[in-house]
């Protein structure tokens, strides 16, 4: 259509979302931009047609005028009615999920998004979604406040550690959207990125049997794949990179020196430890940022991590 | 103290009982405020409103200066999408660092406390507030919160943003959070103290003639900003205390963790932080209806309007905290109610833009520095309204919330609104405050260069918002950069602008031209003394028998005062209560 502040906005790849309040975003631009004009054009114009002539220009005194207070109180009162009545009704349709959505679990944690499928299948950071239908995502948190905002679908949502909340969305193109975390939890919040990836709806159902069931292989391969879906490499690398954490990279029986003084080796137990509490025993020169897994994450899980820890030299 | 003023006239007032003669001003006073005790100790142990509000300058033009220095560093980091020159963790520290610091050291105090205990009993014709040394010690108190936040930098510093949301705060095991907290809750009492002392000077202090409906709009906005005042801050200390009761006792209230709600934080916090911009802007409202009165040489259009639509924000403000809180989790109904009070808080804003915009209409204007200062607060000050009218529609915020959109909206409000203003009450009083004029042509330099760097620090942030950038982002996705960058230049150019004005106030400081008492022909009460004003104010008790903006009476009328010689003794207070009824009298005739 081409309206004037069409440039301010992202592609609207979810139009049953995102068509309503982008109808008011430029509704309430253009309304502004027009009393605005207004304004500083009177204003400015009152400046030039009665600047001061001489130290002894006289001036009419005007106290008042009801009929003006009335005008500019109520006509800005009624245009901020339909405002909010627009608002609101766009609100509504965004609260309100259509029945037959597809409904996905999404874990927001320090500092990654943990998806989980109704067949078992998990990802980290990507949540593949098929064209066309509504989507549903169920979104809690595991440690602090984080935000679910894809800009291209106009939805967003607060993720809280007590409690679940949900946005839903329905892309009608394939291809990439990106998510953000828009409620700030530390450090590495700005690297709290991930994507929505839409498929032809065969394509997703392909997808999703393939990853049925989640992590497959040997107990090794499994804990790597457990490693990624948790969200490990987010603060720790395999390569040997530091980032927020210490490096996996030749940790495994490796001593460590801790935070408080004590020396201490690797071992399974610290390992557990660590996973599960990673506050009882900080490594020198790192800060205690990560959340507990505590509940998280199964034994047989730690185990599988444990022996792919083993691995990485 | 007689001596600082000739009396040139004498005028018998109809009816009876009062008389009052005409006390002009002296051109140069020999004995002022400044002259009158001299030495540190002297200013450290004043109970001297004008000296109170001086030192209260003085330290938010130091933390603003902190703060904004903060600022160039982070838009300095933000020139590339990854790493510029600061590790994120500083990175996080130093935004929370600007904006803890800008609103609770800077826009809190920065125009009642600095500016309004300054002019506040001049406007009021006393010869100071109703509580001296209160208003000292609310001074010392405000000092003493400070040294808490940066006793804070030196137990790790805190990261949480100057929200400190839950459980975020409370899982940090940075001991900088809580020094940090405690300095906001001794900081608060500065406030409420600040805010009793104005109410009960502006009910209690008035000089005879000074009825409700001659009070300067001025005045009005910061009795409306005192109440919010009183009446807020205590729910922030309440706030930090159940937050410090949970990080050291581990009390479950806000952390889910042990059982608490972090929303119920959101709602406990904004309780006072929606209040608090009210605070920070609603005296701004107030100098600008003084300086545009002044430079148009015109009464101003629809006082009343502009008088309660003032106590009408305050009291509205109260009910609209939950519009930050649109995607949190809070119930429907509470979302759907906050969206609505939202707009109905909007339109005595826009009512107070319209008068000010019809008080042109017909004037005698003079585009001195303050006069473009309220110009550029009308136009940054309109888009910091409209752009919150698209915040309050509820879909729109959903989309909105929590991107740079909304730091661009605080940001023409907060600096294009309460900083232009006191950047405007402080031009206009300067001459005031110092006896001093500064260079004009410098300072509309100055204007220039803030108005169009801030423009382009803060357009961009409204755009690239609205595309999605969150705020609080170290890093950040490609498709920003340019955006970033020009928000950077902007605001280098602001900061050239503020060493501009730096300058040149210092230069007016040691080299300015002597003011005179009146430079601007104001009509206001404070102008009617000697610049600098002797330290009791007046060297009279001034008489007021015109509302504080009608131009079109003389001069003359302006500068009265009680004939008889006093001493400040009870005798003196009956007569001028006498003088109250007889004045309010005259006026129902005239």
């Amino acid at each position: 259509m081409g309206r004037l502040f069409d440039f301010m906005l992202p592609e609207n790849k979810s139009p049953l979302t995102a068509d309503s309040t982008d109808w008011l975003f430029h509704f309430i631009n253009e309304a502004s931009l027009v009393i605005f004009l207004g304004v500083i054009f009177a204003m400015i114009y009152f400046a030039i047609r009665y600047r001061r002539k001489s130290e002894d220009d006289k001036t009419p005194l005007i106290t008042h005028n009801n009929t003006l207070e009335i005008t500019w109180s109520v006509i800005p009162l009624l245009l901020t009615f339909v405002v909010f009545g627009l608002g609101y009704s766009g609100w509504l349709n965004l609260k309100t999920v259509p029945n037959d959505a597809y409904e996905i679990q999404v874990t927001g944690f320090k500092w990654s998004w943990n998806i989980n499928y109704e067949n078992g299948a998990q990802t980290i950071n990507e949540i593949h979604v098929p064209k066309g239908i509504p989507i549903k995502l169920v979104m809690t948190s595991s440690d602090v406040l984080h935000s679910f905002f894809v800009p291209e679908y106009r939805v967003k949502h607060d993720v809280l550690p007590n409690r679940y909340t949900y946005v839903w969305f329905q892309p009608e193109e394939t291809g990439e959207s990106q998510i953000f975390c828009t409620e700030y939890c530390g450090n590495s919040h700005s690297n709290m990125l991930a994507k929505v990836i839409v498929h032809e709806p065969e394509d997703f159902q392909t997808w999703l049997d393939e990853n049925a069931g989640g992590p497959t292989g040997s107990p090794i391969e499994q804990g790597e794949q457990l490693v990624t879906l948790q969200g490990c490499q987010a603060c720790h690398s395999v390569d040997g990179t530091e980032i927020i954490g210490p490096s996996f990279k030749g940790i495994w029986n490796r001593e460590r020196k801790l935070a408080d003084g004590n020396t201490i080796i690797v071992d399974e137990n610290y390992i557990r430890e660590s996973i599960l509490y990673p506050g009882e025993k900080i490594a020198e020169g790192y800060q205690n940022v990560m959340s507990p897994y505590e509940g998280r994450i199964n034994d047989e899980e730690i185990t599988k991590i444990i022996e792919y820890l083993k691995t990485i030299d | 103290m007689a001596s600082l003023s000739k009396a040139v006239n004498t005028v018998q007032m109809t009816p009876k009982k009062l008389k009052v003669k005409r006390f002009v001003p002296l051109e140069n006073p020999t004995n002022t405020y400044l002259t009158d005790e001299k030495g540190i100790w002297a200013w450290l142990t004043t109970v001297d409103h004008k000296k109170i509000g001086l030192m209260y300058l003085g330290a938010v033009a130091f933390f603003f200066a902190l703060a904004g220095f903060l600022a160039i560093a982070l838009r300095t980091e933000l020139w590339t999408p990854a790493k510029t020159f600061i590790e994120a963790d500083t990175y996080n520290q130093l935004f929370t660092l600007h904006g803890a610091m800008m609103v609770f050291f800077v826009l809190v105090p920065s125009i009642p406390a600095a500016l309004g205990n300054f002019i506040l009993p001049m406007q009021l014709g006393a010869k100071d507030v109703a509580f001296p040394r209160l208003n000292l010690a609310s001074f010392y108190i405000y000092a003493f919160g400070a040294i808490f936040t940066f006793l804070s930098l030196a137990n790790n510093g805190f990261d949480t943003g100057w929200t400190f949301y839950t459980p975020y705060s409370s899982d940090t095991n940075s001991a900088g959070i809580i020094w940090v907290t405690l300095g906001v809750f001794i900081l608060g009492f500065s406030s409420i103290l600040t805010g009793t002392n104005f109410i009960t000077t502006i009910h209690k202090l008035r000089a005879p003639g000074i009825s409700w409906d001659r009070l300067p709009l001025n005045v009005w906005a910061l009795y409306a900003t005192s109440i919010i005042q009183v009446l807020a801050t205590p729910v922030l200390a309440i706030t930090i205390l159940l937050l410090a009761m949970e990080n050291i006792l581990d009390i479950g209230i806000f952390d889910p963790a042990l059982g608490g709600d972090p929303v119920l934080y959101q709602h406990f916090f904004w309780f006072y932080s929606h209040p608090a911009v009210y605070i920070m802007i609603v005296p701004g409202f107030g100098i600008i209806s003084e300086v545009i009165t002044t430079f148009s040489k015109k009464t101003i259009f629809g006082y009343w309007a502009i008088a309660l639509s003032s106590l009408a924000i305050a009291f509205i403000g109260f009910l609209v905290w939950g519009h930050h809180m649109f995607t949190s989790g809070q119930s429907a109904v509470a979302t759907t109610i906050f969206s609505f009070l939202t707009f109905l808080v909007g339109i005595p804003t826009g009512i107070k833009i319209f008068n000010w915009v019809a008080t042109l209409y017909r004037g005698s204007i003079l585009m001195k520095t303050p006069m473009i200062y309220v110009f550029i607060f009308i136009f940054l000050f309109s888009i910091g309204g409209f752009t919150g009218i698209m915040l309050g529609a509820l879909s729109v915020d959903i989309h909105l919330h929590d991107t740079y959109y909304v730091v661009a909206h605080f940001h023409y409000v907060m600096m294009g609104g309460t900083l232009i203003a006191l950047l405007a009450g402080l031009h206009y009083w300067w001459p005031k405050m110092t006896g001093k004029m500064y260079n004009e042509p410098l300072a509309k330099f100055a204007a220039v260069l803030i108005f169009v760097g801030f423009n382009v620090t803060f357009l961009p942030q409204f755009i690239m918002g609205a595309q999605g950038m969150p705020r609080r982002y170290y890093n950040y996705i490609d498709q920003f950069t340019p955006f970033h960058q020009t928000s950077t230049i902007g605001s280098y150019i602001l900061a050239v602008g503020f060493l501009v004005i730096l300058f040149y106030l210092a230069h007016s400081l040691i080299k300015g031209q002597k003011a005179g008492p009146n430079p601007w022909n104001s009509r206001g009460l404070e102008w009617q003394s000697t610049s600098p004003p002797d330290f009791h104010n007046f060297s009279h008790t001034p008489v007021v028998i015109h509302g504080p903006y009608d131009y079109h009476q003389p001069m003359e009328e302006f500068q009265l005062g009680l004939a008889v010689d006093h001493e400040y003794g009870d005798e003196q207070d009956e007569v001028a209560a006498e003088a109250h009824a007889s004045l309010d009298t005259e006026t129902t005739e005239a």
